[in-house]
């Protein structure tokens, strides 16, 4: 099984690497996003120190699903999603290797460049690891949930509007924790509780998303 | 061993479906009674409040359609694991049938929530922390109906719709707790609706009534779906 | 070997079949022919444990494939009507990764004779780049890699293959069922096999 899951990864990365625009696409939109909320709310600098921590979440958010609906879809496409499903790991350890890709190649970039933004939303200094850490632990869990729902809708019309439909309510705590997180910091106070909820979502959504992953798999492909 | 045989036979949705008819018109006609007594209780009966007037009254629908609300979650998510468990197709029916009604009164607890919200607070919507959960369940159950409306294959929508239904069952507490949480962070603890009112007995006993009456009304329409359903498929 | 008895399957409101049994051992060649559309690639599917079934069950030396899962996909290779190869990958990497994906994990030098007995080019190039032709072969060459695995499942194998890569595939074949691998093969055309096809199932 550990060999397999090997393969996947270095399967899905090497994919990554020679399609690198795929990837840059998926970081740029997170940058645009975050660079909208100025033009729209204007640019007072209290103003937009207070609602930078949320700002950068749901624009991470965001990235991240719009990157997901591209998970299985490639995949699915040209038939190496049916050798996967007849594969001799069970597929929620496959499944639990795709979106390991996912995340280092979509969601670890969003962990170093949040940093950027924050100096744009001019955020203390200090934040900045409430933020990053806020990140690190908060975007697996997107895309393990983010995955089941790219598992659900595959190779569906209005796919991914329908895929946020479907996601972003499943969202809300990581969003609200990890953005809290940093709000808890900005106030004085210590954001471990809020951490901690968030690596405990981490390791409840490691656990039980690959299964829910492989059976909505196998359900969109029989 | 009689009874399983029983239930096994009132599985197969062509039997089901006269039993269905018969229920949702029991259950219709108990709905209605009980529909009157409470809004006679809440109306009526229960005295007005000394703070809030009468514009209080309308909390006897508001808390009713919630629980109702979160309840079919409940029951939907139930029937489909059962679908997607067994592999029976009426299981999958009935959570199909559930959902839009769920919706409903998720979207009546909201607009409810927000009447109630206008005279008290002063504004329609407060972002408080039930209202916020609630909106989220709307969503919840709009996306299971959507994924089912996009998927033409039926066994498909079904068991999407099902494993759908799973993972938020399991997810809404989690989103609840979160939701409360967010609020006392960014509101603190003044503004609620869900601080009702110390409840009088009349009162409480008008929010049953109606609790009562949404859920044979729930049972009524979701059997008169399920019935369209089954015509449609079989 | 292979057992499917009572199959039945109904798409998109048509019933594809009914009551379908079917018995397959060791050495023998079975050939689903059919129309463009009868179910020839949906019954092919059922016996992978792809697709389940409306009813009746698939057995795989007496057990039933459902409760196998993995221990079945392991004996098995399935190649589907698509190549199921990722276009930005060369044919060598795409090879190498199959094999492990099934838990034969093939060493490198392995890869390349394959790929060379099925005429592709040494040059690492994406398999974007190769012919349909040639990407047919970059998937037909995991047979090569795959003489011990008992059951052969292949779907349309001699589509877009000149005359010599299709009697090279229907020799592979052969040589596979004679050591005692047993084989399902789906095909509208003539099958390039010299050696006597066991059993002929025609789908309606």
């Amino acid at each position: 099984m550990i060999s397999a899951i090997r393969c996947v990864l270095r399967r899905d990365l090497l994919l990554a690497l020679r399609r690198p625009s795929d990837v840059a696409t998926a970081l740029l939109f997170f940058v645009i996003v975050a660079s909208l909320f100025p033009l729209g709310v204007g640019a007072e600098p209290n103003q937009l120190r207070a609602i930078a921590p949320g700002v950068i979440w749901v624009s991470a958010l965001l990235s991240s699903m719009l990157s997901l609906a591209r998970l299985f879809a490639a995949d699915h496409a040209d038939g190496t999603l049916e050798q996967q499903l007849l594969g001799a790991a069970p597929l929620g350890a496959v499944a639990a290797a795709k979106v390991l890709a996912h995340w280092l190649v979509a969601g670890l970039p969003l962990v170093a460049i949040a940093p950027v933004i924050a100096l744009q939303y001019d955020l203390p200094a200090p934040l900045y690891g409430t933020l990053a850490l806020s990140l690190l632990l908060g975007t697996p869990v997107l895309s393990f949930i983010g995955a089941i729902g790219a598992a659900l809708t595959l190779g569906l019309r209005g796919g991914g509007v329908l895929l946020a439909l479907l996601v972003l309510p499943l969202y809300v705590p990581v969003l609200i924790f990890g953005a809290g997180s940093v709000d808890m910091a900005a106030a004085g106070l210590s954001a471990l509780g809020q951490l901690q909820v968030l690596a405990a979502l981490l390791v409840v959504s490691a656990a039980f998303a690959p299964w829910a992953i492989a059976a909505a798999l196998r359900i969109s492909t029989e | 061993m009689s009874s399983s045989v029983k239930w096994y036979w009132f599985a197969s949705p062509q039997t089901f479906y006269p039993l269905a008819g018969r229920i949702a018109l029991a259950c219709a006609v108990g709905a209605a009674a009980l529909a009157a007594a409470g809004l006679y209780v809440s109306f009526f009966v229960a005295p007005t409040d000394a703070q809030q007037g009468d514009a209080y009254r309308i909390i006897f629908i508001h808390v009713a359609a919630a629980w109702m609300s979160m309840f079919l979650y409940v029951v939907m998510a139930f029937w489909a694991a059962i679908g997607l468990a067994f592999n029976t197709r009426l299981s999958a029916m009935m959570a199909s049938a559930i959902a839009p009604t769920g919706a409903m009164f998720t979207f009546v607890a909201l607009w409810t929530g927000a009447l109630w919200g206008r005279p008290t607070w002063g504004a329609y919507w407060v972002w408080d922390a039930r209202l916020t959960s609630e909106l989220i369940l709307l969503f919840l159950y709009l996306g299971f109906m959507a994924l089912q409306a996009a998927i033409d294959d039926r066994r498909r929508a079904d068991r999407a719709g099902a494993l759908l239904a799973i993972v938020g069952v399991v997810n809404v507490p989690i989103i609840y707790y979160s939701v409360q949480w967010w609020n006392t962070l960014h509101q603190g603890a003044s503004v609620s609706l869900t601080r009702a009112p110390s409840m009088a007995t009349t009162m409480l006993t008008g929010m049953l009534l109606m609790a009562l009456a949404f859920w044979l009304y729930s049972i009524a329409a979701a059997l008169v779906r399920v019935r369209c359903i089954i015509r449609e498929r079989e | 070997m292979l057992e499917a008895s009572d199959l039945e399957l109904e798409r998109g409101g048509r019933r594809l079949f009914r009551g379908l049994s079917l018995a397959l051992a060791g050495g023998e060649l079975l050939r689903i022919a059919g129309a463009n559309g009868s179910g020839k690639t949906t019954l092919l599917k059922i016996l992978c444990g792809l697709l389940v079934p409306e009813a009746g069950e698939v057995r795989w030396r007496g057990q039933r494939i459902k409760s196998l899962r993995e221990e079945y996909a392991r004996q098995l290779v399935y190649l589907g009507h698509a190549p199921a190869v990722k276009d930005d990958l060369t044919a060598a990497e795409n090879l190498s990764i199959a094999c492990t994906l099934a838990g034969a994990a093939a060493a490198p030098q392995a890869v390349r004779e394959a790929l060379d007995a099925y005429g592709l080019p040494r040059s690492d190039v994406p398999v974007r780049r190769l012919s349909q032709g040639q990407r047919r072969r970059a998937a037909l060459a995991r047979l090569l890699l795959s003489e011990a695995t008992p059951l052969w499942l292949l779907d349309e194998p001699f589509t877009a293959l000149d005359a010599g890569a299709a009697s090279f595939t229907g020799e592979l074949i052969a040589r596979h069922v004679s050591r005692g691998g047993a084989a399902v093969f789906t095909t509208h055309q003539d099958a390039p096999i010299s050696a006597a096809v066991a059993r002929v199932i025609e789908l309606a």
